[in-house]
């Protein structure tokens, strides 16, 4: 859908202002209820017992004496389960093992009992017999030839001869010829680069309530950043029919891509089939990181070459990503963004899908790129500074604009990125001064955006206020801006509408709350919801005023004759119209169902000093600015809440998050303790500067703003870090000991 | 096995339960009592979700057992608000976007408010020290900086 | 499990000698954790806080008796303690979060055994006395002869610690406790340090005790690197001494925390921060 060109931006009465959220009150009160926070009559308590190995074959499990604990209603395996569909069978397996347990923390057993402490005993009572295998959690490792393999036979032809089995598939993007481009270069730096795996760190852990009826009706309460595919999902995995399971997203107390899969929820309602009652499970800390879905750690290769005035004449990376125990981890995005932001006459990227001895990779802020960005920003910088050049104004040299084709495959329509760097490049940031051992970092990042399915249905009141239901769970404020957009769109104030998140009884199919697609899509649905029932109003007042539909506009709220030739009448503003609509043909509504295309991709450029201790390899972020292209900001307050809380994130990946995994491949830092997400005490404030270049794709020229954030700060705090230590840094996290180590190695 | 009784006040009632001897305040309030305004984020003590005070006292619900609870006086997200009233800082952090997905605010509110009826006038470093035990993954901890800190200049000029 | 909230030292001791699995809960910020995680399963839990002096802090012989359900908090809120022991109290108050320090005691974090506990090199530097009860009677127990080795002390079946003395301060000296940790607050001290001295008029340091933490199995009470800064004033030749002093003496293992090489340096490092800021307090000077 295009953008308006009517709409100009001093047209936007609602949009661009920042209005209290419509759950305001519930979130500062205690009343929003998350995940954990229903209960239901009768309600069971559901445990999951867990592999203590990172690779072992499941020869028995005895659940005899489990069962007979007084207490306990339900014992679930994976034979529960049975044969399933192909495309669910990874995420059964995942949620419950079946032959093997592949990570440490994978689950194998689950149970439903009367009481919490009924249920931990009875887990203690569950006898698993293992055959422990030798196990591989490093991605290197995991490649090499006679590497423990998880899955025989599940290579793809894309993979040539001497990988390890672990090696799923191989993928290519580029165009040009690299070695020619090479070869025109007055330098070349060749590195590799590696980044920790890290966690989405969402404070609220999984949590759902499920019931079951004896007639195959079920019900699931859960937080989730997509009820839809958690319903499809688990209809798949049960054998029901997806419209006998109705599912209603809770609160979500974040998710980041984290819960953008099922976990708990496919054993929730297996038990509850089982027991007959309703079953809730919540996971503990420990849970969540042992057996959730962090991201990708990996290894990659960059070569780049550029002349001595700044120009890149190729660049190259191969990029190894493993992605826990099954396939799919996020390298074919790696790979595609890694050299989205430049303007490259040759350009190639080879990435390689590896699986290991670790949890399942989920979807976590723009999946695949940060790690992507972190070594190409890197080599750029050491580029650009071994030349003496402003790595910025290398950046504006080589930048993508309009009509750039990208280096996986399309040409850009208008994009953001030349705005961003130029606004960094002229901001008092870039050139204040800086003290000893302190460096400043730049890097640029990008998103692709995602569209995706979408149903919005927007209801008109008798007295005349909005209802909109949407289907996508409210992660950070959409709520708002989806009722901005309604509001901006019938010409009524904010206050007028209130916007739902609707269960899966009540939509038609929603994509999951991913790719910073939600202000895009549903944004996009909700205002042209907002025309149906607006054409629709026009006609009920053409119809009250005896004139054509065609010569009635809406306009500040009411429908008005389109001109003098229409008729004279007043206009017949929403609530007249509402209230009149039983005697003009019903209820007032408007709807809207796609598959929205246009998302428009978005591009950030970060800023940041740091001061490096040189005596204990510590760092401190001193100052942050994050600009960053957000088409329209709807609501300009939550756009730089994205903005801050995604460069938050990545400096935590950059210095300190990574899951440490022992020798014997159980996970070292399954808590909040040891798994070091940045603490208040830790930061500086965020700055944050928004541009605006419409994105052609939106009505308002909205694009997503939540991924882009986390794509560049890896980069920009490691070059910052870099410079401060006087060390080039190529491996995250930045921990003390790993800086101290590299000035210490430097220093000779 | 028998449970505990304990009496106790929270948010000013007077408030009989019993619970295990396991049973943790948090589990309580929660479980119990049906206040789910406080958050189980961690069970640790490391993310602050849990905050409630104890005789005006800040801990971590997690880190005490119910039956700790006889005889003192609790305070919740719940008792925060007086009616509709919204405290200042529960207002400011609306009007601030000072909260995304809103799991942590609950306990931020509970640790910002003990925060200024011990130090009205707190700097940015002292904000940021007494708010460390509260994780926030969402928001990068600036809005909510700023939210406590305009409400104690509020405040300071309301006095 | 049980709980019981007794009256008086003798109910507890009682409790404590009867049963195998009987733990005791002041702050409770470890053994609600160990409790959870099921690292422990105790037959029943007895909460100290219900006992007289368990919460006072009182000044005895020139110094301060602190009752082991006293909190980081109440120590830090105590103007004439900080004032005596600054690097205790602030050791005190690195451990956990504001919440914690709401809880936390320094019987509970000296009976913890963590190698890594903040408060115990700062109360070994200084000297601290610890008054044991039990089924035997009353004894005082240095602060360094309490740790074992990790998870473990010296405490006998039904003993319990009633309270920790910090002795008088003394004039012209000063204490000082650092550690480091990867980020500002809420972690695990991968090297703590602390320092406790005395200095004559000239300055030069009449005594000294310094203490690691992290380093090793349990707190590390240096008598090298006291004895290469006494008689000494503080300056970059006697500093370097001190830090090579506590490198050396440093036996730190690699963990998920750490390397060996980094704490062995980074000891030496603090050590020489932590002296600095003793040596200012020592001479009434604001650090």
């Amino acid at each position: 859908m295009a953008l308006d060109d009517t709409k100009k931006i001093k047209d936007f009465k609602v949009v661009g202002t920042r209005p209290n959220r419509p759950d305001g009150i519930d979130k500062v009160t205690g009343r929003a209820r998350f995940g954990a926070d229903m209960v239901a009559p009768g309600m069971l308590t559901g445990r999951v017992l867990r592999s203590p190995h990172a690779h072992a074959r499941i020869l028995r499990i005895d659940t005899s004496k489990a069962e007979a604990l007084p207490g306990v209603k339900a014992v679930v395996t994976r034979a529960d389960f049975g044969d399933v569909p192909d495309h669910v069978a990874n995420v059964i397996d995942n949620c419950m093992a079946g032959d093997k347990a592949l990570y440490d923390g994978h689950a194998v057993a689950a149970i439903a009992a009367n009481s919490a402490a009924v249920a931990r005993k009875a887990l203690k009572l569950i006898e698993v017999e293992y055959e422990v295998l030798p196990h591989v959690t490093d991605v290197d490792e995991a490649m090499k030839p006679g590497a423990p393999v998880l899955h025989e036979g599940w290579q793809q032809e894309t993979v040539p001869e001497g990988y390890s089995g672990n090696v799923i598939s191989r993928v290519e993007f580029g165009h040009g010829d690299i070695e020619a481009g090479l070869a025109k270069a007055d330098r070349v730096v060749e590195r590799t680069y590696r980044t920790g795996a890290t966690h989405q760190g969402y404070i609220e852990p999984h949590a759902c309530l499920a019931t079951m009826s004896a007639d195959g009706q079920g019900d699931l309460w859960v937080c989730t950043q997509g009820h839809y595919m958690v319903r499809n999902v688990c209809a798949a995995i049960l054998g029901m029919e997806q419209g006998q399971l109705r599912v209603t997203a809770s609160e979500i107390g974040g998710g980041f891509g984290g819960k953008t899969v099922v976990f708990l929820e496919p054993v929730a309602l297996m038990l509850a089939k089982k027991s007959g009652r309703p079953v809730k499970m919540v996971m503990s800390r420990s849970e969540v990181l042992r057996a959730t879905g962090p991201t990708a750690s990996t290894s990659i290769d960059v070569r780049i070459g550029m002349t001595k005035e700044g120009r890149i004449t190729a660049a190259f990376a191969e990029l190894r990503y493993q992605g826990g125990a099954y396939p799919g981890s996020p390298v074919d995005m790696g790979s595609m963004s890694a050299f989205a932001p430049y303007d490259l006459e040759n350009v190639k990227t080879v990435g390689w899908d590896v699986v290991s001895n670790r949890p399942k990779a989920a979807a976590y802020r723009a999946p695949g790129a940060p790690m992507a960005a972190f070594a190409v920003e890197s080599a750029i910088d050491e580029l650009a500074k071994g030349f003496g050049l402003d790595p910025l104004a290398v950046r504006l040299m080589n930048g993508a604009k309009e009509g750039t084709k990208a280096s996986y495959g399309p040409t850009y329509p208008a994009i953001g990125l030349m705005a961003t760097l130029e606004a960094a490049h002229k901001h008092p940031h870039w050139t204040a001064p800086l003290g000893e051992n302190q460096g400043r970092g730049v890097a640029c990042g990008f998103w692709f955006n995602f569209g995706g399915d979408t149903c919005v249905s927007l209801n008109v009141t008798p007295d005349g206020t909005v209802t909109v239901s949407e289907g996508n769970p409210d992660i950070g404020g959409s709520r708002a801006s989806m009722t901005m957009m309604a509001a901006e769109e019938l010409g009524i104030p904010y206050d007028q509408v209130r916007t739902i998140i609707a269960d899966t009884g009540s939509l038609g199919q929603n994509e999951v709350t991913d790719g910073s697609r939600v202000t895009f899509a549903v944004g996009l649905a909700t205002i042209e919801a907002a025309r149906a029932a607006k054409r629709e109003m026009c006609k009920r007042a053409a119809m009250i005023w005896g004139i054509d539909e065609e010569a009635v506009e809406w306009e500040d709220g009411a429908a008005r004759p389109a001109g003098p030739n229409a008729g004279k009448f007043p206009p017949m503003t929403i609530k007249e119209i509402a209230a009149v609509a039983s005697n003009t043909g019903g209820p007032i509504a408007g709807h809207h169902e796609v598959t929205a295309e246009g998302a428009g991709v978005s591009f950030g450029t970060h800023m940041v000093d740091v001061e490096v201790d040189p005596d204990t390899g510590a760092t401190k972020i001193l100052r942050y600015t994050v600009f960053q292209d957000a088409g329209r900001a709807v609501h300009p307050a939550y756009v730089e809440g994205q903005f801050q809380g995604g460069a938050v994130q990545g400096i935590g990946w950059a210095l300190n998050e990574e899951y440490i995994y022992g020798e014997d491949g159980i996970l070292q830092n399954a808590g909040f303790l040891d798994y070091r997400i940045p603490v208040a005490s830790d930061l500086p404030m965020i700055d944050t500067v928004i541009l605006e270049i419409p994105n052609p794709g939106h009505p308002y020229g909205v694009r997503g703003v939540g991924e882009t954030p986390i794509v560049p700060p890896l980069a920009a705090v490691a070059n910052a870090v870099s410079a401060a230590a006087g060390v080039r840094m190529t491996r995250l996290p930045m921990s003390p000991p790993r800086v101290l180590a590299a000035i210490q190695a430097a220093k000779g | 096995m028998s449970r505990i009784h304990v009496t106790t006040t929270v948010n000013g009632d007077e408030t009989e339960f019993l619970c295990d001897a396991e049973a943790t305040l948090l589990d309580v309030l929660r479980d119990e009592l049906g206040l789910t305004g406080t958050k189980e984020g961690c069970g640790t003590g490391d993310c602050g979700a849990c905050s409630v005070t104890v005789d005006g006292r800040l801990v971590c619900s997690c880190l005490m057992l119910g039956a700790e609870a006889e005889g003192r006086e609790i305070t919740t997200i719940e008792g925060m608000a007086a009616g509709e009233v919204l405290h200042p800082l529960q207002q400011k952090f609306i009007e601030m976007a000072a909260l995304q997905c809103g799991i942590c605010t609950p306990g931020i509110l509970v640790a910002a408010k003990s925060l200024l009826e011990r130090n009205p006038d707190p700097s940015e470093e002292e904000v940021r020290y007494w708010l460390a035990g509260n994780l926030c993954r969402c928001t990068g901890y600036d809005k909510i900086i700023r939210a406590v800190m305009e409400t104690a200049a509020d405040l300071r000029r309301a006095s | 499990m049980r709980y019981e909230a007794p009256q008086d030292v003798e109910a507890a001791v009682r409790i404590l000698a009867a049963e195998q699995g009987a733990y005791v809960l002041a702050g409770g910020t470890d053994l609600l954790v160990k409790l959870r995680s099921d690292m422990i399963e105790p037959e029943v839990v007895v909460d100290i806080k219900r006992i007289a002096g368990m919460k006072a802090i009182t000044a005895e012989d020139g110094g301060w008796r602190i009752g082991a359900a006293v909190s980081g908090a109440e120590m830090g809120e105590h103007a004439s303690l900080v004032a005596d022991w600054p690097g205790v109290v602030e050791a005190a108050g690195l451990i956990g979060s504001t919440q914690v320090q709401g809880r936390a005691t320094l019987a509970g974090n000296l009976c913890n055994a963590s190698p890594a506990a903040d408060s115990v090199p700062a109360m070994v530097a200084a000297g601290a006395v610890v008054r044991v009860v039990g089924p035997k009677g009353t004894r005082d127990v240095a602060v360094i002869d309490i740790p074992k080795s990790p998870g473990k002390t010296t405490l006998e079946a039904g003993e319990f610690i009633a309270s920790v003395f910090l002795p008088a301060r003394g004039t012209r000296s000063g204490d000082a406790y650092l550690r480091f940790i990867p980020r500002t607050e809420m972690d695990i001290a991968v090297v703590g340090c602390g320092i406790s001295l005395s200095l004559d008029e000239e300055g030069r340091v009449t005594a000294a005790r310094v203490a690691l933490g992290a380093v090793g199995p349990k707190v590390i009470l240096v008598e090298a690197a006291a004895a290469a800064i006494k008689r000494r004033v503080l300056d970059e030749a006697t500093l370097s001494d001190l830090a090579e002093a506590c490198s050396k003496a440093a036996t730190p293992i690699d963990d998920k925390r750490g390397t060996v090489d980094f704490r062995r340096h980074v000891a030496g490092v603090l050590a020489r921060r932590a002296a600095v800021i003793a040596e200012a307090r020592a001479k009434g000077e604001k650090a």
